[in-house]
């Protein structure tokens, strides 16, 4: 009896031990992601490789999503605004939803679990096979030759197919809003000119999607760092970039929605 | 895959990202139509300003002339004062007439100027004289009622 719940208690403190030591450990390798990311920013060469296997190859699956929730937006936003008969406002709402949350939030979570989890699972498998080691053997650093131009690939990514996802989607509000529905075409983009400001919506929400970018990289390349070198590891690794980059995502929304869209 | 096929891929990514940011900025946002030209402040004094909001327009003959910068009460007088930037490229006589307009039934609320006739324009600093309040629609529907309920008591 005493013993079961010695152990239960030496277990719960040890979780939180180790969790502690794995964000002080996390926050430590981003200082030296940090300091070492002159390298990649020289060898430019090795971060346009990154952006291409992060952001090129996340166009299709972020283009179409935008385009289907923004289709969705215009429908479910059409039927509620016909009952207040203000169907013209829906430029608005579809414009303002996907600006200033969906756009960045929706193509985070998109990004994290088509980029960020082939990212740990790369470097994941680097380490597995010991090339991380071989490469510091040939005194190279493998944090400035593999994991600095992952997180800046994916860091300049991230803002790009924000916008692209937010582009479409409103595109996809139109077709429709404006073709299929038959709301009238100038005043679905008038309004939505009158209503979105730049500075206020479209720059904050870049600069949403900048800080999820910068959350999703992170994670991802310390989680592969991390991972233990077996393949069992690397699965346990690719899982949890997903899950804690996700809610990453969602927690740090909340702070920076409070921050920028009610503050007063 | 070669390099230079990859830099061809990038670019046309990195291109298209900046294309969808212009997009927003000019076609999504009001970056093309934002007054970045010169503005002059005046103050107008208002009874009740209902649902007026702050970089609400200021409309002349349905044309924006400016923006409303700022609002506060004042409360020495009981009065709410309202910061108009109009555009310096209009001028407008100091017997203009502010009124508090709603665009549309349930629409936002701006203010709206009927032009008057003195000669001396109104300058940077200066107060317009002569305001209109927003209209309560409580109040507007409970004068009826009453007004109605009078005419029926008349008529017995």
């Amino acid at each position: 009896m005493d013993n079961a719940i010695v152990r239960t208690l030496r277990g719960l403190g040890e979780k939180v031990t180790s969790r502690v030591w794995r964000l002080g450990y996390a926050s430590r390798f981003f200082l030296a992601i940090i300091l070492h990311s002159g390298t990649s920013l020289r060898r430019i060469n090795l971060t346009i490789r990154e952006i291409y296997f992060t952001g090129v190859l996340s166009l299709i699956i972020i283009l179409v999503s935008g385009m289907f929730v923004g289709m969705v937006l215009g429908l479910q936003g059409y039927d509620t605004l016909q009952r207040y008969g203000s169907t013209e406002a829906l430029g608005v709402l579809v414009s303002l939803s996907l600006v200033r949350e969906l756009g960045p939030v929706v193509a985070a979570l998109l990004f994290a679990s088509r980029a960020g989890s082939a990212i740990t699972a790369e470097i994941g498998m680097m380490k597995a096979t010991e090339q991380l080691s071989a490469m510091e053997m040939m005194a190279v650093d493998p944090i400035a030759r593999v994991v600095a131009p992952r997180f800046w690939g994916g860091v300049i990514s991230m803002p790009l197919l924000a916008a692209l996802f937010s582009a479409m989607g409103i595109f996809g509000g139109y077709l429709v809003g404006v073709q299929l529905i038959g709301v009238d075409e100038g005043s679905f983009w008038s309004q939505m000119q009158a209503s979105v400001d730049f500075r206020e919506d479209i720059l904050n929400g870049v600069i949403k999607s900048f800080v999820f970018g910068v959350i999703v990289s992170w994670v991802a390349v310390f989680e592969g760092y991390d991972a233990e070198p077996t393949a069992e590891g690397v699965s346990g690794a690719t899982t949890r970039t997903v899950v804690t980059s996700s809610l990453a995502i969602l927690a740090a929304d909340f702070v920076l929605t409070a921050f920028m869209f009610t503050g007063l | 895959m070669s390099r230079t096929t990859l830099d061809l891929w990038v670019g046309f990514f990195v291109a298209v990202g900046l294309g969808a940011l212009l997009f927003l900025a000019l076609k999504v946002g009001n970056m093309a139509s934002a007054s970045s030209g010169d503005t002059y402040a005046i103050q107008a004094k208002f009874d009740n300003i209902g649902g007026l909001k702050v970089r609400g327009a200021v409309k002349s003959a349905g044309v924006v002339v400016g923006r409303v910068a700022e609002i506060r009460f004042d409360p020495e007088a009981y009065v709410a004062v309202v910061t108009l930037n109009l555009d310096a490229r209009y001028k407008f006589p100091r017997d203009t007439f502010a009124t508090i307009n709603t665009s549309g039934l349930l629409g936002e609320q701006y203010i709206g100027f009927e032009v008057g006739g003195d000669t001396a324009m109104l300058k940077a600093g200066d107060t317009i004289k002569k305001t209109q309040s927003a209209v309560v629609l409580e109040k507007l529907i409970s004068q009826f009622m009453f007004n109605k309920a009078a005419e029926d008591g008349g008529k017995k």
